[in-house]
């Protein structure tokens, strides 16, 4: 019987712990417990019979840090050869007559990927990758990926493992006190994830006792529609009379485990602190239960690195802000590759309430599948809602989605057979839930009818592919009222009709059906309204419209999903505000004033304050005079109160933050005017290779942003040939360098040989937390900048100069 | 050796403004300064995650190395501070990764904020720190010498593999080492405590140890 075959209906008992046993046996803190199968094969072989005649099903080879990053390549193939010999030996002796299977285990790689550590994805996946082929060549029957705490690592091993075999995947993490990854998951949504890519079984393992984890136990249960798989720890250990014991014993960990099994849980062993004892107790107690047969739960559900979304009767709002079309200043941002502006439209978007971020990158002038991974990366690492990726580009879907840490959903698929043939694949592959448009080669049917075909066809084609219903939404297509005024009934009647008869949930870009036409806004409020009761589950939409978030709100309040209309009524406190801000200003203020008021609000770190002025300001002034007559001397005096120490860091920064709200104001009038801005000069600034902190050399961007430096930052860990490339790329006459340990110095200081050697020209200046001004000089750089101002007043007598 | 590693989780430890201003490089602080603080405080307060992970080792001293049986490492400094102790506390905390994903959020979108974050998260790393020190204090009935980090005096950075290894930071709290030896959440610590028999734990300011006389951060002696 092949070890799927055995999952689909029986309880699948797998083995307990090894780390502890070996210790016991002379295994030494510190020393690699993966060594013992070439240096102690009889012992190792010993311990797995005893799991096999305890009566485990499934024996985890002695392979859990054996990797690449751990061992040399040959090391690794004679570690994992004779681990899983080791184990198949043990089978061979083992005189249980129970199945028999022996797993490749795969733990963490115990380093923590980017950017919350300093280990590339991609590089990740590779390791693993090697340890998987390995597996696959020295025969297991399964892959058992354990004790994983971080939700990314867990993708890169599945991908790994899914990469590069065909063998059955369990995939189990470790779940902290607080029922959550290390990282943040939630266990909805590692099953949303794991599932979505194919795993065969989900669960938990390590770090707790049975009764600890069974909360978490449960919420697998609840929402996975595959086997969940449970190995606690013997409880907490302690050490008695000079011996490590566990607090849990062997029959108390069986009973707890009894009451899991009963209630759904389909693979169950143990883990730190249990042994053959454990295993034998609980197979002896559970020998009368019958396995719970496992229910698919049919949910439409997507996920971040830290929770899941299920889409159900409540509404879902998905945000449409992060996308260049018809936003100049957007574009300006993408192709100065301004991450930071990106950022700042899903975070304010976050503020607003929505619950998935729509991304879109698409300009003609920029490498999209490149910019599409980096925002996907960046806006993962600060927003914990989850995305959508939105890119007519399958090259870029496609990185886009190997490195989403989650089940994203996917902007779009339509019924075109191309669309079909390239996207499906990759919903395969990485999971996900795909946004599909009711139209086809022949283009967008008029009718509802018509509409509804389509989504029958793809739902077809969709299950050729093996995805399932549940990860199809269909968008039923809004277009204008004003080009054909029956467009708007299609829509809704489509709309209904799929919700109805094919029972799948429905998305829509709810403002295109407004288009050409006057005050939208109230258009979209209504039409959003009426789609809703149509039973619309998602809107594409603009959470600073106010119509459309009122929609929401009264919706969710009239239909019973908003407990003592609290949501509503929290939200309503900003439906007045926006009232109030709309009427006309009272008072009328003199020019002098409101330009007095400006240099103040720098001057307090007032950002919106100091973004309304400037706003009132530029009505009827020039751009440039505000910033030369107001801005720069509000910072100017600030910068002189931090120089002779009355005015400290934090201040100086919620000036430079108020200043920056003041520019951004003023760059977007200029943008709108198409106006180019008059940037000083370029300044390369980076954190050098091996270092990931990054908050000095982001306080020096701001305040050279501010002094109006047109700063291209390339980030944190950055490579020297990466930092050499672009200066001259750029012709930069000044670049740059931050450093925070003394570790990383000697990168900088090769970033400045590279630079010496290829851009002569560049001047550079270096700082950070280990630097001094003889330290720098010793490197080789032109200049110590103890502080941020210091740095500025450098640059500017070095672009003075020239 | 038969220790064991133990985990322990903390909350609730009081927050030190005075402190977070001292890490933020404020002598004095305007109201907008405050307020930014405690804005940032609360922020952060329900996402840190304390925790601690430690063994106890045994120590043997031969003029400047220090053996610990799994390990043994040369450091002037760490033999000094240690001298007489014939056990040790190596012990690792973190307060978690959110505090991180804060700090470089705000790091592109409020670079104040992120700067006060930062001081937040400095200042509560050391209060796990000295939490930690105090209830090992109380349940070993024993004193404890200053704590000693790597990277203290001439303790190199690179005994933080052989810590790391021995503790097993990764599997119990959830900590990472980076290949430049940077610790991942960054609000880390590891550091040696020697346990000494006369109860009395010496209290020092810390910053009357170290020798970086014009530090903007040195505290008011």
């Amino acid at each position: 019987m092949t070890f799927s075959e055995f999952l689909k209906t029986n309880l699948v008992y797998l083995d307990g712990g090894m780390g502890t046993l070996l210790q016991n046996r002379g295994l030494r803190p510190g020393e690699h417990p993966e060594r013992w199968n070439i240096t102690h094969p009889d012992i190792i072989t010993n311990i797995h019979k005893d799991y096999f005649d305890a009566g485990s099903n499934v024996v985890c080879a002695n392979t859990f840090g054996a990797n690449s990053l751990k061992f040399s390549e040959a090391e690794l193939e004679e570690i994992i050869g004779a681990a899983l010999a080791n184990a198949k030996a043990a089978r061979v002796m083992s005189t249980s007559r129970s199945e028999k299977f022996v797993a490749l285990d795969i733990g963490s790689l115990g380093k923590l990927l980017k950017p919350l550590g300093d280990l590339d994805f991609e590089d990740a996946v590779s390791v693993f990758s090697k340890t998987v082929k390995l597996g696959v060549k020295y025969g297991a029957d399964l892959i058992f990926i354990e004790t994983m705490n971080d939700s990314y690592e867990t993708k890169a091993a599945l991908l790994a493992a899914k990469e590069n075999s065909e063998l059955p995947i369990m995939v189990s993490n470790a779940y902290g006190e607080d029922g959550k990854l290390m990282t943040g998951a939630s266990p909805a949504a590692m099953v949303a994830m794991l599932e979505g890519m194919g795993a065969d079984a989900v669960g938990a393992n390590c770090s707790l006792g049975p009764r600890q984890l069974s909360g978490v136990a449960l919420e697998l249960l609840e929402n996975a529609s595959v086997p969940v798989i449970l190995k606690p720890n013997a409880g907490l250990p302690r050490v008695q009379d000079g011996k490590t014991v566990y607090d849990v014993t062997a029959d108390e960990f069986s009973d707890e485990l009894s009451e899991l099994i009963k209630k759904g849980v389909r693979a169950i062993g143990g883990c730190c602190g249990t042994t053959p004892e454990y295993i034998k107790a609980l197979t002896h107690k559970t020998a009368s239960l019958s396995p719970v047969p496992v229910k698919e739960k049919n949910f439409t559900v997507v996920s971040s690195f830290s929770h899941a979304v299920k889409f159900g009767d409540a509404p879902i709002l998905i945000g449409e802000r992060i996308n260049p079309t018809g936003k100049k200043r957007f574009k300006q941002a993408l192709l100065e590759n301004d991450i930071g502006y990106i950022l700042g439209e899903g975070a304010a978007q976050q503020e607003k309430g929505v619950h998935i971020l729509d991304v879109n990158v698409g300009l003609p002038d920029i490498d999209e599948p490149l910019m599409l991974e980096n925002a996907v990366c960046e806006l993962q690492a600060v927003t914990s809602l989850t995305l959508q990726i939105d890119t007519a580009n399958v090259t870029a879907m496609e990185r886009a989605l190997r490195r989403y840490n989650g089940k994203a959903m996917i902007n779009s698929v339509n019924g075109k057979r191309e669309s079909m043939e390239s996207i499906f694949p990759l919903v395969k592959k990485y999971g996900g839930l795909v946004v599909a448009l009711t139209l086809d080669e022949n283009g967008i049917p008029q009718s509802a009818a018509g509409r509804f075909a389509i989504a029958e066809k793809i739902l077809k084609v969709a299950k050729e592919y093996g995805i399932a219903k549940k990860d199809i939404i269909f968008d039923t297509l809004a277009m204008t009222i004003s080009a054909d005024n029956k467009s708007a009934l299609a829509t809704l009647e489509a709309l209904g009709r799929i919700k109805n008869e094919l029972g799948c949930h429905t998305s829509l870009g709810v403002s295109n059906v407004s288009f050409g036409l006057p005050h939208r806004d109230a258009i979209n409020g209504t039409f959003f309204a009426l789609a809703l009761e149509n039973g619309l589950s998602a809107a594409i939409m603009n959470p600073y419209s106010s119509d459309m978030m009122k929609t929401y709100y009264s919706y969710r309040a009239l239909k019973g999903f908003d407990e003592n209309c609290a949501d509503y009524i929290a939200a309503a406190e900003s439906f007045a505000e926006a009232a109030i801000t709309a009427a006309p200003a009272q008072t009328q203020k003199s020019t002098e004033e409101i330009k007095s008021e400006l240099q103040r609000a720098i001057a307090k770190g007032f950002k919106d304050k100091a973004a309304e002025i400037t706003k009132e300001l530029l009505a009827f002034t020039a751009p440039l005079d505000i910033v030369k007559n107001e801005i720069i001397p509000a910072l100017n005096t600030v910068g002189k109160g931090f120089e002779e120490k009355t005015v400290y860091l934090p201040q100086l920064l919620m000036s430079a933050e108020a200043a920056k709200s003041a520019f951004e104001q003023i760059k977007t009038a200029m943008s709108e005017n198409t106006q180019k801005s008059t940037k000083k000069g370029t300044f390369v600034i980076a954190t050098v290779h091996g270092d990931i902190h990054d908050i000095g050399k982001n306080i020096v961007r701001l305040l050279l942003e501010n002094y109006g430096f047109d700063v291209v930052d390339l980030g944190k860990d950055v490579p020297p040939e990466k930092v050499v490339e672009t200066v001259v790329r750029l012709n930069a006459p000044i670049a740059g360098l931050s450093a925070l340990m003394t570790t990383t110095v000697p990168a900088m200081e090769e970033t400045i040989k590279l630079l010496r050697k290829d851009a002569p020209w560049c001047k550079v200046i270096v700082g950070g937390a280990v630097l001094t001004k003889e330290y720098a000089e010793k490197l080789g750089a032109d200049k110590y900048a103890r502080d941020a101002m210091e740095a500025v007043r450098y640059a500017e007598s070095v672009l003075s100069v020239k | 050796m038969n220790t064991v590693i133990i985990t322990e989780a903390f909350c609730g430890i009081p927050f030190c403004e005075k402190e977070i201003l001292r890490y933020a490089g404020c002598r004095s602080a305007d109201d907008e300064v405050i307020h930014l603080m405690r804005d940032c405080i609360e922020e952060i307060r329900d996402k840190l995650k304390c925790r601690v992970c430690c063994r106890e080792l045994t120590l043997s001293l031969r003029d400047d190395v220090c053996d610990f049986g799994c390990f043994s490492v040369k450091s002037k400094g760490l033999a000094k501070n240690l001298s007489g102790c014939e056990s040790v506390i190596l012990f690792a905390a973190t307060v978690g990764i959110e505090a991180d994903r804060l700090i470089s959020k705000y790091g592109h979108l409020s670079p104040a904020r992120a700067l006060m974050l930062q001081a937040i998260g400095a200042e509560r790393i050391e209060a796990l720190c000295d939490a930690f020190c105090k209830s090992i204090e109380a349940k070993k009935g024993m004193g404890l010498r200053p704590r000693f980090s790597p990277g203290y005096g001439d303790l190199s950075l690179s005994v933080q593999r052989e810590i790391f290894s021995v503790l097993e930071c990764e599997k119990h709290i959830g900590l990472y080492l980076g290949d430049s030896l940077l610790m991942s959440p960054s609000k880390s610590v590891t550091a040696f405590v020697g346990l000494t028999p006369d109860k009395a734990t010496e209290t020092v300011n810390k910053c009357s140890l170290c020798d970086k006389k014009d530090c903007t951060y040195r505290g008011i002696l």
